[in-house]
């Protein structure tokens, strides 16, 4: 019994040595499959059967001709420049404000509002870096990596926490399906309602965080109020 | 349906076999035909994934994976634009480039919601069993028309511009689908029943916050492991909320419900078994670290961990 967590070890084994993901995966879904004493024909056509019903999966591939085009053409220049002329901006409170919207949005069962090939990739992350480059100048690599990691993370995190509190959500009716089989009443609504205080707790925790992140690229590049002697002095 | 969700594979399937093509050619590509031929591959199971037999779909997901292992998958030359010239062309367009990339997600939205249900004749017109996949298709075709139509471009440009991103992603493009196959096999093997069995083994059965903390920490782990916290919930919601909290402490099963499906999500935020939420991300924005986004997410999904265990304990007691 406790062999098919030979599996588990393996993915963990692979991902901590940095193996290729892939192989990982599929060494590991090999491993298990033999473990449990699957016939390897069987096995091989388990992994085709699911790779096929998975195709959902790789639905960016499609936005990928329109993002493609548009990058060509500029449109993460535009999106940089746009933000540029907004004074206020920084990549902190642009995130906060993406966010907001992506989770408010996700609640209202409008999830395909956001998205990573979609919406980061051309549009957020580089506004939150044009907000930085406005503000500071020229930003190191370094930190143009972190801002882009921060946009994915804000479309993750407003997704998530935001779609739960819409009632026809999959996760719902997951879990009144559930019960139900199981002969235990529930709601959906209130499950959807028992879902605001994380979703309210998960934006101002990080909301905050992304206020902190604002500070750490003031002190690091220097901020414009405080005049350039200090940030010189911080820099050292 | 008229539009069904195969007809988005489809198309799916031929941006890639346009990519593998441009790859087939690309002198650039010290590796060009084995890269070629990853592409290619692919494009044959989005294409025809419905009509060829499962087990040789299978074998030809076992070549993709052995050409990475191997190495054979290398990026290409694009002829990439110039910093000035890109700038002139920005200049060109100016706000109407959002235009394109707006209709994305709007005409998903609106076709999602709006045409669900909605027939012509006696036949549905979106697939009912993926509405929003069929919308976000169809939404691409209408934005990708009006992007060629604004930049004056041809179709091989944007397939060629297609190929620029595909192999920038490379490898990752395949890694959400095979990690949902994994989890197929890691289920028909009975890795959950396993996982739950030694939680509820650790539980101490009298002390309503341990079993709380064990259940939340419980959900996390296990979606870490699965990448997916719809197959933790079943799982840890028989094995521990149900004989423990529901039926024991006579906790409310629609609270339990909704703080445990978060406690899942804070594990899917740590997780590279998750990958279209936190590896492909990663490979779209030029990260280094493959695992920067997890990095950044960490902090946040611990804290609203704590939370959710205080929250549900406090719900419970």
């Amino acid at each position: 019994m406790g062999l098919a967590l030979i599996g588990v070890a393996l993915i963990i084994i692979g991902f901590a040595l940095r193996f290729n993901p892939l192989v990982v995966v599929t060494v590991s879904g090999l491993a298990t499959g033999l473990i449990v004493g699957l016939p390897l024909k069987e096995l091989i056509t388990q992994f085709g059967e699911a790779f096929t019903t998975n195709r959902y999966m790789s639905i960016l591939i499609v936005t990928l001709p329109v993002i493609g085009l548009l990058e060509r053409s500029g449109l993460q220049n535009q999106s940089k420049h746009l933000v540029s002329k907004i004074k206020a901006a920084s990549a902190g409170k642009i995130l906060t404000f993406y966010l907001l919207i992506r989770e408010i949005a996700a609640a209202l069962g409008l999830n395909s509002l956001g998205g990573h090939p979609q919406t980061v990739r051309p549009l957020i992350a580089p506004m939150a870096e044009g907000a930085a480059e406005a503000k500071y100048g020229e930003v190191p690599e370094k930190d143009r990596e972190e801002i882009r990691a921060q946009a994915a993370a804000a479309d993750n995190i407003g997704l998530f926490f935001g779609e739960d509190i819409f009632v026809a959500v999959g996760a719902i009716l997951l879990m009144k399906g559930f019960f139900d089989q199981n002969g235990i009443k529930a709601d959906p609504i209130f499950m959807a309602l028992w879902g605001l205080p994380t979703a309210i707790f998960v934006f101002i925790v990080h909301s905050i965080r992304l206020r902190l992140f604002d500070r750490k690229l003031d002190r690091k590049l220097g901020n414009p109020g405080r005049g350039k002697m200090d940030s010189e002095v911080v820099r050292k | 349906m008229i539009i069904s969700t195969e007809w988005i594979y489809i198309a799916m399937g031929i941006v890639c076999l346009f990519c593998s093509f441009y790859t087939f050619f690309d002198k650039t590509n010290k590796r060009r035909i084995l890269s070629g031929l990853f592409y290619f591959i692919y494009a044959i199971t989005l294409l025809f994934g419905k009509i060829i037999p499962p087990f040789y779909i299978g074998l030809m997901v076992l070549a993709m994976v052995v050409i990475v292992a191997f190495g054979g998958l290398q990026k290409g030359g694009y002829g990439e634009t110039a910093p000035d010239e890109l700038e002139a062309r920005r200049k060109r367009l100016g706000n109407w480039l959002f235009l394109p990339a707006l209709l994305i997600p709007i005409l998903t939205v609106l076709g999602s919601k709006l045409l669900v249900n909605v027939k012509i004749g006696s036949r549905l017109l979106l697939d009912p069993s993926n509405p929003t996949l069929v919308a976000l298709g169809v939404a691409c075709i209408i934005a990708i028309l009006t992007a060629m139509l604004l930049t004056k471009s041809r179709p091989q440009t944007a397939f060629k511009e297609s190929r620029r991103l595909l192999e920038a992603i490379g490898w990752a493009v395949v890694l959400p689908q095979l990690l949902a196959t994994l989890g197929t096999i890691f289920t028909k093997a009975g890795v959950g029943t396993v996982v739950s069995k030694l939680i509820t083994k650790v539980i101490p059965e009298n002390s309503v916050f341990w079993i709380v903390f064990v259940f939340c920490v419980g959900m996390a782990l296990f979606t870490m492991i699965m990448g997916n916290a719809f197959a933790a919930f079943p799982v840890m919601a028989a094995g521990i909320a149900i004989p423990f909290l529901i039926k024991r402490f006579g906790a409310n099963a629609d609270q339990i419900a909704a703080i445990s499906m978060f406690a899942g999500y804070c594990g899917t935020l740590m997780t590279p078994m998750a990958a279209n939420f936190n590896i492909v991300p990663a490979v779209l924005l030029d990260l280094k670290d493959k695992n920067h986004v997890i990095r950044v997410q960490l902090p946040t999904a611990l804290m609203t961990l704590a939370f959710n265990i205080i929250l549900m304990y406090l719900l419970v007691r």
